[in-house]
């Protein structure tokens, strides 16, 4: 098969990304409009949405924001959500060894769901592709349609009245997150004791029902699955 | 919640995702992430979302509303299905919100 240049590479994966932009276009406005609505001015939300150019997590910050969190609580819910990039980490750190640390950094911020996804699938699918370059012109893709949608969501934001109750559609955006992740049994049973013990205790002081619901819930998945794996010896049929 | 705080929100957020995203890309990238804790972070989505959604559809000012008179848990209740039906983000973000504002209006 013809190797891929540079150019041909980039460009591939700018083409790749596009079908995935659309649902990271509302997902950016969603994010700048509720980011003003909980009373985040619009020069840090717009830092947010450039310094750490994680959706997901933003939007849990923003929503614990809203209901008053403390800063630490915030800050370590916002990783938490965010500890999946280890995994995505570690999976495409051997195509990025031969870049310089600068460009490693550059690479690492610029990681994300979709960038990632689009990539493994397509270096492990074929070897025509230069990784590096498709790599960068999805990610370089995706992160200039962010950075458009939040800013559009921003000014817009501030034009929409409080009342209108927008920062509800932060946990409706959450919801067709969870239900990808509900891919097995294990996983639903993480998501029910994860989401009932965080609001049988979310009166605790410091959000502590917050982080109790994360850490329960994912030790429940984690056992669930722990225990649906058959025995040695038991599964002789 | 104050400008600055929300500056050091920010910050503190930023570094950490950044470091979490180059973890093994810079620090470990002649290892394999440890199998344990590949099977442990497979569930942190799930519990992580479903805790933060759920508090925030169930209290209302800060007291937990079970009963049709709170339009964000029917709402969310319906999107919920929606999602899982379509699995289509756009569609269960409107149809959720579209509800919401329908039962805002009527009660």
């Amino acid at each position: 098969m013809r190797q891929m240049n540079p150019r041909e590479s980039f460009w591939a994966g700018a083409k790749e990304i596009t079908p995935i932009l659309m649902g990271i276009i509302p997902f950016g406005m969603i994010s700048g409009i509720t980011a003003v609505n909980v009373g985040i001015d619009r020069g840090t939300a717009m830092l947010m949405s450039v310094f750490v150019f994680a959706g997901a997590s933003q939007l849990a910050a923003y929503q614990l924001i809203a209901s008053g969190a403390v800063s630490f609580v915030i800050v370590y819910t916002a990783l938490v959500v965010n500890l999946r990039f280890v995994v995505y980490s570690a999976s495409i750190a051997p195509y990025f060894k031969p870049l310089s640390t600068p460009w490693k950094w550059i690479y690492a911020y610029l990681l994300t769901d979709q960038g990632y996804a689009i990539s493994l699938i397509r270096f492990r699918e074929d070897e025509d592709v230069d990784p590096l370059w498709y790599y960068l012109g999805a990610s370089v893709l995706l992160w200039i349609t962010w950075q458009i949608f939040s800013a559009l969501g921003i000014f817009l934001g501030s034009a929409v009245p409080e009342h209108w109750g927008l920062d509800f559609a932060i946990p409706l955006t959450f919801m067709a997150v969870l239900v990808k992740s509900l891919d097995s049994r294990p996983s639903i049973i993480a998501a029910l004791v994860g989401g009932l013990l965080a609001t049988a205790a979310y009166n605790l002081p410091l959000n502590l029902g917050l982080i109790i619901g994360v850490l329960s819930g994912i030790m429940a998945g984690y056992w669930a699955e722990a225990a649906g794996r058959p025995r040695r010896g038991s599964d002789a049929s | 919640m104050s400008g600055s705080t929300l500056l050091w929100i920010t910050l503190a957020m930023a570094v950490g995702t950044f470091l979490l995203r180059l973890s093994f890309i810079q620090f470990f990238a002649d290892r394999e992430v440890p199998p344990i804790l590949e099977r442990i972070l497979r569930y942190v989505p799930s519990a992580a979302v479903s805790a933060i959604i759920l508090p925030a559809i169930v209290y209302v000012n800060g007291t937990p509303d079970i009963s049709l008179g709170n339009e964000r848990l029917l709402a969310g209740a319906i999107a919920l299905g929606v999602a899982m039906r379509t699995r289509s983000f756009p569609l269960t973000v409107g149809t959720g919100m579209a509800i919401f504002w329908v039962l805002r209006w009527l009660f």
